[in-house]
């Protein structure tokens, strides 16, 4: 249905809002009838500067005391127009503004837009590439689901444990530093490989985090996954039933933890993840604590495939040997006029791909991450779409929230772990 | 202009309650009125207030620095030796700040519920026999006074009634607010108070039953004569330290607050001095609460015999016991996640009330009866049937989640999408 065909078929109402989104499952405010009792009803709004909805997201709420009756999640307020800057900027010039999707794993939005890059280009990054690709998403991993750990802790009122998991992103902070030169916004990969290689003093002290890091998680559940108060505060809370995940095309921790064993790293295996041994941790309830718990187990399931990694570190370049799409060796950029010329033309708009739509999917921490990315020719996109996990994840809270406590709020928001920045793109 | 008539209408009460605290005060060990004894009484309530303000300043460092122990940190110390002077330059900030009543408020309340809060957790502290007497000498008098603002033979009722005071502050400050959250804040504080109140008077009878008497002093006595009251009723020492942690709103209670659920709870509308008088009530309230846990059930002052050292042997006593239980509240705040508050109200109602309500009917049947051997049997009772219940809680802790290895995915068919 074009736009012209519904115009023609409902003329807009007089509010100039467009009718669709007048209907009421699209109103993002609640109002009370005037001539309607509202009782000990009132209406809440939560957020978007509300400390625990991690960013700005919105919801509002209609509440009976403290028990929640309706719930809107409202997004949006971070939107920055990615995917239109991604057709505008082109393939190269479009990998620094993915560190700022999920800004918590920012090396993990690197790799997934450059395999989907690479897929449109139909060149490949030579192995040692894809391993230490591998090894920084499940770095990033780490990192984001430790933030989500301590903000979910905190918001529980268990303020300790989001200290203890910072001290552990600092290390893995100081790793991204010593590896990309930047602690946040990094702008790793490049289209056909990362910008530059590891070398072996990172990897192993890299591989003696990993070794470490099981205790670590061992400090964080003894403070937490017995603890009576954290389980009555997240057991049975936010239960998300199998068949609403997967109505709901939720993925991620959310969804293994209602009971679904879908994981794009073992299903449609990408980089290393078909060469390494890991498990696939899945819930039984749906409720907050089981996210809580696949989190935990996926954090050590991380450390186990970047220790395997590690230990069978493939040698060779780090960059594919593609002149047409990849950018050439810095250092000859620095030095040589050919190379200066090369980068110059890539970078400017002479980079011709491959006509043709492909569809690249990635597990990222919070969930699928996925580009369809439509190619007319040219070094940019003809159309870019980019499927943010937090965004769909967030979905199901119209559903979950209805009759929970304001207390509880938190707690699901905690145990969804969504991004903003993800989100609103 | 009031009429005279009026005025003395107004002031005679007034006058004779003044006559009554003067008289009241004033009032000798023996019953006679020296001069000695009304200055030791005016020394030692100056003393208190001080000691209290200084303490609650000290403690607002000590959470800091404390829980930048835990969290392996550093915390305040840049001002003064070991930022030991942080409190008085927050004290100074606080002071300086705009003092914004804003305009949707219900002035008179809001400007009055800080001030609620702060004065019952401050009164308290007059009842709590802290040591033993001192031997003073003023005007050829010799006089042995007493390092307690006022010896009531009320003491428990007394506390009992002015520590409920404190959540009126509360509950009317969240609702002068005038905010969604600070209302939240101030019926959550109220749903609370209903919720551990009655636990925390039913733990007290016992204490009252066995040492027979509501004078605090006279509990302190009897529990150096016999023994700790926290040896033979560790229930209710337990109940009572829980709904003292209810009372002052700390964590895991700190549901009027709770900063990540209702932003900053009761007091989101409060700004500067205001805020700190919230802020303070708190801290005051931790000490007096401190105290009366250790007045009511571990012999407060006295330590086997070791107080007879002198007076100030017996503070040092008292000193080192509320101290630890000031560290327990910090420990137990940075340890543990929050309840929910109809959990607190089930915990308080389910659970604490039958309990206290047992455990004060076998005392008074223990009494009664005459039966001493119940002090023994009792607390073997609580202790086995709570490692009993830390057993079975332990043997249900499994894991939930098992990682599948090679689990079947959606691509893999196992799984209908």
């Amino acid at each position: 249905m074009t736009t012209e065909e519904k115009t023609t078929a409902a003329p807009p109402a007089p509010t100039g809002e467009n009718p669709e989104f007048a209907q009421p499952e699209y109103r993002t405010d609640i109002r009370l009838d005037a001539d309607e009792d509202p009782g000990d009803r009132m209406i809440l709004n939560m957020g978007p500067q509300h400390p625990s909805t991690h960013g700005v997201l919105r919801i509002v709420l209609e509440v009976d005391g403290e028990r929640v009756v309706r719930a809107i999640p409202d997004v949006g307020y971070l939107h920055r127009g990615k995917e239109k800057i991604g057709e505008s900027l082109g393939y190269h010039r479009y990998i620094p503004y993915t560190d700022r999707l999920d800004y918590l794993a920012p090396l993990a939005n690197n790799c997934s837009a450059t395999w989907a890059f690479e897929k449109i280009c139909g060149i490949e990054a030579p192995p040692r590439a894809q391993a230490i690709r591998t090894i920084c998403c499940e770095l990033a991993r780490i990192s984001a689901h430790l933030l989500g750990l301590g903000a979910y802790g905190m918001d529980v009122g268990a303020m300790t444990v989001f200290l203890y998991t910072f001290t552990e992103r600092e290390t893995l902070y100081n790793f991204f530093e010593h590896l990309t030169g930047a602690r946040f916004t990094t702008t790793y990969t490049r289209i056909g490989g990362v910008s530059r290689d590891a070398d072996d003093e990172w990897l192993r002290a890299v591989h003696q985090f990993v070794s470490g890091f099981d205790e670590k998680v061992d400090t964080w559940e003894n403070l937490l996954t017995n603890n009576r108060i954290w389980r009555i505060r997240n057991e049975g809370i936010g239960v998300i039933t199998r068949q609403m995940a997967l109505d709901y095309g939720l993925t991620g921790p959310v969804l293994r933890a209602s009971g679904v064993a879908y994981d794009v790293r073992k299903d449609r295996p990408y980089g290393l993840y078909d060469q390494v041994d890991f498990d696939v941790p899945v819930g039984q309830h749906g409720d907050c604590y089981d996210r809580y718990l696949v989190r935990i187990e996926e954090m050590r399931q991380s450390a186990r495939i970047v220790k395997q990694i590690i230990d069978k570190m493939p040698d060779g370049p780090v960059l594919a040997d593609e002149p047409k799409y990849v950018l050439p060796d810095k250092q000859g950029v620095m030095t040589g006029m050919e190379e200066l010329i090369h980068q110059f033309m890539l970078i400017t708009g002479e980079m011709d791909t491959p006509k043709g739509e492909v569809h690249s999917h990635t597990e990222l921490p919070k969930g699928e991450g996925g580009y369809i990315i439509r190619s007319e020719g040219g070094a940019a996109p003809w159309r870019l779409k980019y499927r943010a996990p937090s965004f769909v994840n967030l979905q199901v809270l119209k559903d979950i929230l209805p009759g929970v406590l304001l207390a509880d709020i938190v707690a699901i928001l905690g145990s969804i772990d969504f991004v903003m920045g993800e989100c609103d793109k | 202009m009031i009429p005279l008539v009026d005025l003395a209408v107004i002031a005679a009460p007034v006058l004779g309650l003044l006559a009554d605290v003067w008289e009241f005060f004033s009032r000798g060990p023996d019953g006679a009125v020296t001069f000695g004894w009304v200055l030791g009484r005016i020394i030692v309530v100056l003393i208190i207030v001080h000691v209290l303000l200084i303490l609650s300043a000290l403690m607002v460092w000590a959470e800091r620095r404390v829980s930048a122990w835990m969290q392996d940190r550093l915390g305040p110390n840049r001002v003064g030796p070991e930022g030991l002077l942080q409190p008085l330059a927050d004290l100074g900030k606080f002071m300086f700040k705009e003092d914004v009543i804003p305009g949707h408020t219900n002035k008179l309340m809001y400007t009055i519920a800080p001030l609620i809060t702060v004065v019952p957790a401050m009164i308290t502290f007059a009842v709590i026999p802290f040591t033993g007497t001192f031997e003073m000498n003023t005007a050829g008098e010799e006089a042995a006074v007493s390092w307690q603002a006022a010896d009531l033979n009320i003491g428990v009722l007394y506390i009992l009634a002015i520590t409920g005071l404190g959540v009126y502050g509360i509950t009317l400050g969240g609702w002068a607010g005038n905010s969604k959250y600070s209302l939240l804040g101030g019926v959550r504080a109220s749903a609370q108070m209903i919720s551990y109140e009655l636990s925390l008077g039913l733990a007290v009878v016992p204490v009252v039953l066995i040492c027979g008497s509501l004078n605090l002093g006279e509990i302190v006595a009897h529990q150096a004569d016999s023994t700790w009251l926290v040896f033979s009723q560790p229930l209710a020492a337990f109940i009572f330290l829980v709904a003292i942690y209810a009372e002052t709103n700390r964590l895991p209670f700190d549901m009027p607050e709770a900063e990540t659920e209702l932003v900053a709870g009761y007091h989101t509308e409060y700004s500067s001095m205001k805020f700190a008088l919230f802020f303070m009530g708190e801290y005051v309230a931790m000490v007096t609460g401190s105290a009366l846990l250790v007045t009511l059930f571990l012999g407060g002052w006295t330590f086997f015999g070791l107080e007879q050292l002198g007076w100030w042997m017996g503070l040092l006593i008292f000193s080192a016991k509320v101290l630890f239980f000031l560290f327990a509240f910090i420990w137990v705040r940075w340890t543990i996640p929050r309840f929910r508050y109809d959990q607190l109200m089930k915990l308080g109602w389910v659970v604490f009330l039958p309990l206290t309500l047992v455990n004060v009917v076998l005392t008074a049947g223990a009494i009664a009866l005459d039966a001493n051997w119940i002090y023994w049997v009792l607390p073997l009772l609580v202790i086995g049937s709570a490692l009993g219940a830390a057993y079975i809680g332990w043997k249900q802790d499994e894991h939930k989640i098992k990682p599948l290895p090679d689990a079947p995915g959606v691509a893999g068919g196992g799984e209908e999408a």
